[in-house]
């Protein structure tokens, strides 16, 4: 029988992957990536719990975490482009002008 | 059979965010993060939010994911980043450090006992009788409407502000 832990556990490796991920990569599209990673690994749980509390409100939050990650997708694709035609990098370690 | 499926796209899904985080190529990390969320969609169909299965296909596996793959073509990042490189070695062994962390901190979440007190007023027999979508619609025009508006006024605002960074010379 699969519990609610089965599924805490999946989702805390999932954002534990995602963590591990922004730390690695350098790519600033890789590092986007692991953030939707991560919030995935929260809709689960929500989901999860949701399910187990037999409380519909979990799931109409994970629908307004999509809308979030839409719009920052969106807005932080558009940066990242605006950031390439200006220094023809995305390396995040090469983008260091706002650093003190 | 629930732990079947359980299994299979949990491990699956484990298996291809580890892709997501350690293939070089940008690409393959976006087909990666797709069947991730492929699998993900199929774990929330084992735990009956239909309506939420469905928008993880069609918004994100769809719509968010086709603009990653539509940048990364944009940039042509061809360029592969090594794993190996020597600067920031310190960097990738306090990830790794933070990663075990985080997940031997999130894991036991389960074992708090707070949770079995509490229980929702949406029990299996309810949501079955009309449908999950039709429940989530409900609280989303009464109980949710508030947050619901200013969700559409960020994507406004997103609109907006992708437009202008698209428009703009920097």
């Amino acid at each position: 029988m699969i519990s609610l832990s089965h599924y805490l556990i999946l989702a805390a490796a999932l954002f534990a992957l995602g963590v591990l991920g922004v730390f690695l990569r350098r790519n600033a599209i890789v590092i986007f990536m692991c953030i939707e990673l991560m919030l995935n690994a929260v809709n689960l749980t929500f989901i999860a719990v949701s399910r187990y509390l037999q409380d519909l409100g979990g799931q109409v939050f994970v629908f307004f975490v999509m809308t979030v990650a839409a719009a920052e997708v969106a807005v932080g694709l558009a940066i990242i482009v605006v950031v390439f035609r200006s220094r023809g990098t995305i390396r995040v370690d090469e983008i260091h002008t706002m650093k003190g | 059979m629930e732990a079947l499926f359980f299994y299979l796209f949990g491990g699956l899904s484990l298996i291809s965010a580890g892709f997501v985080v350690f293939l070089r190529r940008p690409v393959h990390n976006a087909m990666a993060l797709i069947l991730t969320f492929f699998c993900l969609a199929g774990l929330y169909l084992l735990l009956h939010a239909e309506f939420i299965a469905v928008i993880q296909v069609l918004v994100y596996a769809g719509a968010i994911m086709v603009l990653f793959l539509f940048v990364i073509m944009l940039l042509s990042l061809e360029r592969e980043e090594s794993l190996q490189d020597p600067r920031g070695r310190l960097r990738r062994w306090i990830g790794g450090f933070l990663a075990v962390l985080v997940f031997l901190f999130l894991a036991p979440v389960w074992t708090l006992q707070v949770l079995p007190v509490l229980k929702g007023t949406f029990p299996p027999e309810r949501v079955h009788e009309v449908g999950n979508t039709i429940w989530v619609a409900r609280l989303l025009f009464t109980d949710y409407l508030l947050p619901f508006e200013v969700a559409s006024i960020l994507l406004l605002a997103a609109i907006v502000g992708a437009v202008f960074f698209a428009m703009r010379r920097l």
